[in-house]
Parts: C-alpha cells; sequence; structure tokens
C-alpha cells in the first residue's frame, strides 16, 4: 500500500539488434525490486513515449548502440514533455561518446551509462533520483 | 516489498488518511476522473496508478468513475506460460480495430516473492499501435496477489471501462490448473491451451477449463492441434446421463483453433466473443456480475479491516496475540475473534 516499487521502461529505440545489455538491466533492476516494463527491440520514439504514458513509468532507461542516440534521444525526451511527463527520469546507456553526453543532458536526460556501469549504481541513482508524483 | 522502492511519502499517507475517515472526493481525484473520461490518457494512466497503489486517491476517483462503467466488455484472456496469450491479445487488438471499436488492455505479469520487483514484458508482442488513441495498453505486476492476477486488476478495469473503452482484454500470468479468479473479473473467459499440452484426462480435471467460456487451441500451425481441439471437445461435453438438478451445472464451452502469429481464426474469436456476450445479457450474465461486485467488496473489506488491526491502539492488542499464538498458548481462531470483536466495537 505504501512501498510502492518505482516503475521503470527498458526499451530500445533505433535499429540497432544489441539487446543484451537491456535485456540484463531489465532483469537486473527486477531483482532490485523494480518494476520494469521492457518492449523489445526496435522501438520508434512514439512507441516509447506512448509506452511510457501508458504504463506511467517513473523512469524511461533508453539503451541505444546505434549512435543514433543524438537523433532519438531529443525525440522521444520532446515527446515526453509534450505528453505532459517532464517529471519522468530520463537515462541513456550504450555506448555514447563523451563528446555527446553534455548535449544529452541539455535535452533533458538525467544520466548517461556507459560500459562497465554496474547494475547496483543504476538501481541506486533510480532510487535517488526518480521525483515522487502526485 | 522491502527497501528496494523509495516509498512515495504523500501518497502514503492519503492512504492512512482514507483509512482513518472514508475518504472524501479531494479536487485532485475529482479532477483525474473528468479527464480520463473526457479522453485524457495521461490522466487515465495516473488513476491506474493510484488504483494499482491503493491509495486515497483511487478511492475518492472510484466514487465518480463506478456509475461510469458497466458498459464494456470485460474478457479475460488466461492459460499456460507460453501458451500465446499475449500474441492473441495483440491479433484481438488489430481485429477490433479493424472493426472501429476502440480496446483497453490489462496485463499481469507475476512479481518476485522475494525482491517485490516484476519484469512486464507483454507489451513486447504489442507494439503496433503507439500512434492510435483507441487503444490503451497497461502492464500490472500481480504484487504478491495468488490467482493469476493482481489484488486491483477488477478496479483497473473499471476505470479502463469508465474512460470508454469498448473492449476490455484482461490478461493473467501464465496459470496452471486452478487460477481461476479471472472467470470473475471477466465477462467473458477465454482458456488458452497450446497443442499436446496432455490427454484426455488433463481435460476432465477440475479447475481451469471448467470457468471458460471459449476454449481456445493457439498455435494452430503446430502438429496436433486439430488433435488437441477434438479432444477437449470431446471431454468438455457435459457428463453423460446428468438430469435436471438443483446444483451449478458446468459451462459448455466452444472450443476454436487460432494462430495469433498469423491472425489466423482471430477474427472467429471475436464473434465468437461478441456471441457470449449477447448471451450472457440474462440470468447467468448477471450472476456473474454480481459475484464480480461481491468479490470486489469483499476484498476491500477484508483491506481495510486488515489496516485498522494493525493501526491505532488495536496494534498492540494485534501483537500480543500474535505473540500468544506463535508460542501456542492461544489457538487463531480465538485470537482472530478478539481482533474482530475490538476491531468493530471501537468502529465510527
Amino acid at each position: 500500500m505504501t512501498d510502492r516499487p518505482l516503475k521503470v521502461l527498458i526499451a530500445k529505440p533505433g535499429l540497432d539488434g544489441h539487446d543484451r545489455g537491456a535485456k540484463v538491466l531489465a532483469r537486473g533492476l527486477r531483482d532490485e525490486g523494480f518494476e520494469v516494463v521492457y518492449t523489445g527491440l526496435r522501438q520508434t520514439p512514439e512507441m516509447v513515449a506512448t509506452a511510457a504514458l501508458q504504463e506511467d513509468v517513473d523512469v524511461v532507461g533508453l539503451s541505444i548502440l546505434s549512435g543514433a542516440h543524438m537523433t532519438l534521444v531529443p525525440r522521444i525526451t520532446k515527446l515526453l514533455q509534450e505528453q505532459g511527463m517532464s517529471d519522468v527520469l530520463v537515462t541513456v546507456g550504450g555506448i555514447i561518446p563523451d563528446v555527446d553526453v553534455p548535449v544529452l543532458r541539455e535535452a533533458g536526460v538525467a544520466a548517461v551509462f556507459g560500459p562497465g556501469t554496474t547494475i547496483a549504481s543504476v538501481a541506486e541513482f533510480l532510487r535517488a533520483n526518480a521525483r515522487p508524483r502526485g | 516489498m522491502g527497501e528496494a522502492a523509495t516509498p512515495r511519502a504523500t501518497e502514503a499517507t492519503e492512504a492512512t488518511a482514507a483509512i482513518a475517515t472514508t475518504g472524501a472526493a479531494t479536487p485532485r481525484a475529482t479532477e483525474l476522473a473528468e479527464a480520463a473520461i473526457a479522453g485524457d490518457r495521461l490522466a487515465l494512466a495516473r488513476l491506474l496508478t493510484a488504483v494499482e497503489d491503493r491509495s486515497a486517491l483511487a478511492e475518492a476517483a472510484m466514487r465518480q468513475l463506478y456509475p461510469m462503467a458497466g458498459r464494456a466488455h470485460l474478457v479475460g484472456i488466461t492459460g499456460p506460460p507460453g501458451s500465446g496469450k499475449s500474441t492473441l491479445v495483440a491479433a484481438l487488438i488489430g481485429e477490433v480495430r479493424s472493426v472501429g471499436r476502440s480496446v483497453a488492455v490489462v496485463a499481469v505479469d507475476p512479481s518476485s516473492p522475494i525482491t517485490g520487483g516484476a519484469l512486464l514484458g507483454d507489451r513486447v508482442r504489442m507494439q503496433a499501435y503507439a500512434g492510435d488513441r483507441d487503444v490503451f495498453i497497461r502492464s500490472m505486476a500481480s504484487r504478491g496477489h495468488a490467482g493469476g492476477l493482481a489484488a486491483t486488476t477488477t478496479a483497473a478495469a473499471a476505470v479502463l471501462d469508465a474512460a470508454g473503452f469498448d473492449l476490455v482484454l484482461i490478461e493473467t500470468v501464465g496459470t496452471g490448473q486452478s487460477e481461476v479468479e479471472v472467470a470473475a473479473a471477466a465477462d467473458t473467459t477465454v482458456v488458452l491451451e497450446a497443442p499436446e499440452m496432455g490427454d484426455e484426462v488433463q481435460a476432465i480435471k477440475a479447475g481451469l477449463l471448467e470457468v471458460a467460456d471459449l476454449v481456445v487451441v493457439n498455435k494452430g500451425d503446430r502438429p496436433g492441434a486439430a488433435r488437441t481441439a477434438a479432444q477437449l471437445r470431446a471431454m468438455l461435453v457435459p457428463s453423460v446421463g446428468r438430469v435436471a438438478t438443483e446444483r451449478p451445472q458446468p459451462k459448455r464451452p466452444e472450443v476454436m483453433i487460432t494462430t495469433a502469429s498469423t491472425g489466423e481464426g482471430v477474427p472467429e474469436l471475436l464473434v465468437a466473443l461478441d456471441r457470449h456476450r449477447a448471451a450472457g445479457r440474462d440470468e447467468a450474465g448477471t450472476g456473474v456480475r454480481r459475484s464480480r461486485a461481491s468479490a470486489q467488496i469483499e476484498s476491500i473489506v477484508a483491506d481495510k479491516l486488515g489496516a485498522r488491526l494493525r493501526a491505532g491502539e488495536l496494534a498492540s492488542l494485534h501483537g500480543r496475540l500474535v505473540g500468544e499464538v506463535a508460542d501456542h498458548r492461544l489457538d487463531p481462531y480465538t485470537a482472530a475473534d478478539r481482533l474482530l470483536e475490538a476491531a468493530t466495537s471501537d468502529a465510527p
């Protein structure tokens, strides 16, 4: 009734087929006590935003290894804002060059998790930063 | 659910308040309920969260929403893990949309009994409808509730019903033989079987198949589908030599074959669902609605009573009785009677 688990969407926008990382994270966050909605491969920004809205998630975690993050991520954050979900925490994982990180942050991304990030540290970040909503 | 989750302080306070007072309609609840009825999908999503969290907001909103519900066709889809429930739901969404009706889905997946976490993966098969506002898909974790649904699934379906969806599909967790709760939550219950899942004896066991209004053998393109369907048809006919009796009668489900991945048999399934619904406007349908109402009220009474027993002055009595029963100095029936007496005598 009170200890509501945080709800996280793990999505893979774009066309790369490398979903191992997303699946490992989805499973790991499940074991950390999160309710994880996993949507699978090849999501359009619209699909991600629709799923985030219908599921009313606290966190949107995007996994991108295709190099298309500079196109996909800002579109997703823009769609989330347009549908009134600017209070949702957005994080990105995958292969993201350092120079792109400030731009993504500017677009509304709270954190970028690169290779080597532990699941525990992701879980800790989400617990500390997901904002309570009313 | 443990320390993994971040509690939401405000909602927790509201929930406590609701137990104390019976929860007056709050402006926020009214606003969300009105917006959801008017078609605001974010408001709808947030209401569903409140329902899942059993917050006071949800209670207050339900006062407005419940009278608006009762128009949707609630269809339960259940069956063993991997029998194709999500794929069939996805195919049904397409079929329902092609005839211009709106559809909502509540898809339940199990919560971990150890961490409270859950992996909700039913959306993977239901991707194609992102731009369509007449499709609304919501995943729910079972949060410790057994029976194939979450404790709040019926309430969530009522909210979607009130929001105006023509059809609400309730997909259970992968079930075994006896998770029959969905039959009370739905007007029409579809039980999925995969080919070659068992012999005739499986089909005459009591349980899941008995609550089916429709039995669907999915994966119809696999070898053995027709034989499985034939076995089920043969075994699900009423037992031989029955005479008229006052005892509850078993259902006589229609057995169909679908291949959800290709859409084969899905239009026929929708026709069968509509036919069952049309037939259910009579006494049998009233019975289902009454037992659903009864189950809902009883579960809320149990929740509220449980919360009262663990709060306030009763908490110390509760704790003392728990100790006595654990040490075998008192039997659990007497302890329960004492708690009930105390709880109901100090009721406001």
